[in-house]
């Protein structure tokens, strides 16, 4: 695939974050294409959830967090006290580790984001949003009948699916998932996992994951993350088959410890 | 492979199984305390529960000025037509005390709302004195009349044993108890006026303290940074919660009544002082309520875009609702057994009238209790019993509505 022809939905410099006076991400250049799939590697305390959560500004709610460098969206930066963070999350969405739908109905689950953000006109448009999202999200017709029940009665997998519906509901344009499947049995993963996929042409996804078999089967991109530098960044396919460097190596074939 | 001692196996079975014995055997204990109190309390009661009544009947002379008050002249001409062999006036005084006093009025009011009646001859339940129902009945628990201890004196009580044994008397239901304020004479006494008190108070308690616990749980546990200010007010916040209910009485008497000068022994002041003594353990129920909403539910919220006081309506109030509640009502039945700091502000005070507004002198159930406690008449004590166990009824039910409540909205995630 030629990189001239896609479009860098999100673009990180040298970036640089700290908790206190520990850093924990080491000058991060990346660039986040539009409608691919980005999977972020490494192993746990590497940073690439704190480099995640930085995205939607999720780590402001860290008291001793700062940190420094650009990341542009679509040119626009996203760093800095001045960004309305809450117009910040309605543009990029995200999906935890584990399943944490609202106790509330399934319908209202989806229809929170919409309600909040004034997207819907009546209560029909209402209910054409929550259709269209669970329907995008594969789980319309499992829960087409109970959308009254509480979102806390479904399965796992079909929970996070739901947490998938909820996000999308208010039509972002990035979705940032952290492990998302992580809580989830095989099955349920293969489901998310191929909803991830359908949901590429809509939207860029951002995926942390620690299953190396789900980079390969779903990113297009894979990040490697060590100690908080990005060691590698590549085309999936290359980064696995043919890691430039020995940590790189090392991480992908199971050597690494 | 190592072999486990069989001693020592055999003398840890033992020790579970002492432990476990020891375990019922303190439950049984505390159910015992609890069934004796709740038991003495119901039993001391029974005698409140029921009174007695005179009929009489009363002839209305056709002559008779409604606008005047006539109660007392027919009441007294009605007894003496049961016994026409008095004549003197010390025993015409005597028997008339048999009854009570608030025959009097009650006739009038009936005489008054019903002029039909004038100058025919009605039946009339009057209601006997303390001592002549106090004497009734240990009349019915004995055959020897003479070992009964009673004021009242030896004409009295063969006057009362002969209207008892002609069927002249009957016994009722205690509704006076449940229909009249306070009044000096046992059979006169309610406890109305004390309920009515109780629930201005506690009313005026849950409107100040509940938003106010709330809201300062919520800026506490949600918004405020964490730093020597927040944490000077947490400690001190534990700390009021300690405080001995009789000081909060205190600052309320300088306070309310002395600075603002607000009516003494009203419900007002009182409810005023009550919301200072639920105030901090609102406040640290709730605020235990919001700490255990998981923090996934509220990152599940900020990242769909919701600002942070949206989290905090939407989701941490919500869900920390029943918490909130079951804490506030087990605060509520808190201030509703205090007593101690309301005898600060004069509700103490002997209060016949029941209270129409929270700016009126009132009692409240405890203060009731106390001051019936403290009368020396007899029967106060069925009545100071029975106004206990109401208490404690009204008690239970708080709790059980709180029990109720959270299991009906606890939510699993």
């Amino acid at each position: 695939m030629n990189e001239k022809e896609k479009k860098i939905k999100i673009h990180v410099h040298n970036f640089n974050a700290y908790y206190d006076d520990k850093q924990v991400l080491f000058n991060v250049n990346l660039d986040i294409f539009e409608n691919e799939i980005t999977a972020l590697i490494g192993a746990s305390g590497c940073g690439k959830s704190t480099f995640l959560r930085q995205i939607n500004r999720m780590n402001d709610v860290i008291e001793n967090y700062s940190c420094d460098g650009s990341i542009m969206l679509d040119s626009e930066t996203i760093i800095g006290k001045s960004i309305d963070v809450v117009q910040l999350r309605a543009r990029i969405g995200m999906v935890f580790q584990k399943p944490n739908p609202f106790p509330k109905s399934i319908y209202d689950n989806v229809a929170y984001g919409p309600r909040i953000h004034g997207l819907h006109k009546n209560k029909t448009d209402l209910d054409r949003i929550v259709e269209q999202s669970l329907t995008r999200a594969g789980l319309f017709n499992e829960v087409k009948d109970r959308l009254a029940e509480s979102g806390t009665s479904l399965s796992g997998g079909q929970q996070q699916r739901l947490c998938i519906a909820r996000a999308i509901a208010i039509n972002p344009e990035v979705i940032l998932m952290d492990e998302p499947c992580s809580a989830l049995d095989p099955i349920a993963t293969a489901h998310v996992e191929q909803l991830i996929d359908e949901l590429r042409k809509k939207y860029t996804i951002i995926i942390v994951t620690h299953s190396m078999h789900q980079a390969v089967r779903i990113s297009q991109r894979t990040a490697f993350f060590h100690l908080g530098e990005v060691i590698e960044v590549n085309d999936t396919k290359a980064l696995f088959e043919k890691p430039k460097h020995e940590q790189t190596l090392h991480y992908v074939t199971g050597r690494y410890g | 492979m190592y072999k486990i001692n069989p001693r020592q196996l055999r003398m840890r079975y033992f020790k579970e199984k002492c432990l476990r014995v020891l375990c019922v055997l303190s439950l049984l204990i505390s159910l015992c305390f609890l069934i004796t109190l709740i038991g003495s309390i119901a039993y001391k009661s029974i005698p409140a529960l029921t009174t007695s009544y005179l009929t009489i009947d009363v002839s209305i002379p056709a002559t008779l000025d409604a606008s005047k008050d006539n109660g007392r002249n027919l009441l007294r001409n009605a007894i003496f037509q049961l016994f026409p062999d008095t004549k003197t006036r010390k025993k015409k005084k005597a028997l008339y005390a048999l009854l009570s006093f608030s025959n009097e009025t009650q006739l009038n009011t009936i005489i008054r709302n019903n002029t039909e009646f004038i100058g025919r001859t009605i039946q009339f339940k009057a209601l006997l004195s303390d001592n002549s129902t106090h004497f009734l009945r240990k009349l019915d628990n004995t055959n020897d009349v003479k070992k009964i201890t009673t004021k009242l004196s030896t004409y009295q009580q063969s006057a009362l044993s002969s209207l008892y044994e002609e069927g002249y008397i009957s016994w009722h239901f205690n509704t006076v108890f449940f229909t009249n304020g306070d009044s000096r004479e046992p059979e006169n006494a309610g406890i109305i006026g004390a309920i009515i008190g109780s629930i201005y108070v506690l009313g005026i308690t849950l409107l100040i303290s509940l938003p106010v616990g709330v809201a300062a749980a919520l800026y506490l546990e949600e918004f405020a940074a964490r730093n020597r200010f927040t944490e000077i007010i947490e400690i001190n916040i534990n700390n009021l919660a300690a405080v001995p209910s009789i000081v909060f009485g205190l600052l309320g008497l300088n306070l309310f009544i002395n600075h603002f000068s607000l009516a003494r022994s009203s419900s007002i002041v009182g409810g005023l002082i009550l919301s200072l003594l639920t105030l901090p353990v609102i406040i640290i129920a709730s605020r235990s309520a919001i700490k255990a909403i998981p923090v996934s539910i509220k990152h599940g919220a900020l990242a769909l875009g919701a600002s942070p006081v949206q989290v905090a309506l939407h989701h941490t109030f919500v869900l920390s609702l029943p918490g909130i509640l079951t804490g506030s009502i087990i605060g509520m039945a808190r201030a509703l057994g205090e007593s101690a700091p309301l005898l600060m502000i004069g509700m103490v005070a002997f209060i016949a009238d029941i209270p129409r507004t929270i700016t009126d002198s009132a009692t409240v159930l405890p203060v009731q209790i106390f001051i019936w406690s403290d009368s020396p008449e007899r029967s106060f004590e069925a009545l100071s019993s029975l106004a206990s166990l109401i208490l404690v009824i009204f008690l239970i039910a708080m709790n059980a509505v709180a029990i109720y409540l959270r299991k009906k909205y606890e939510k699993k995630w």
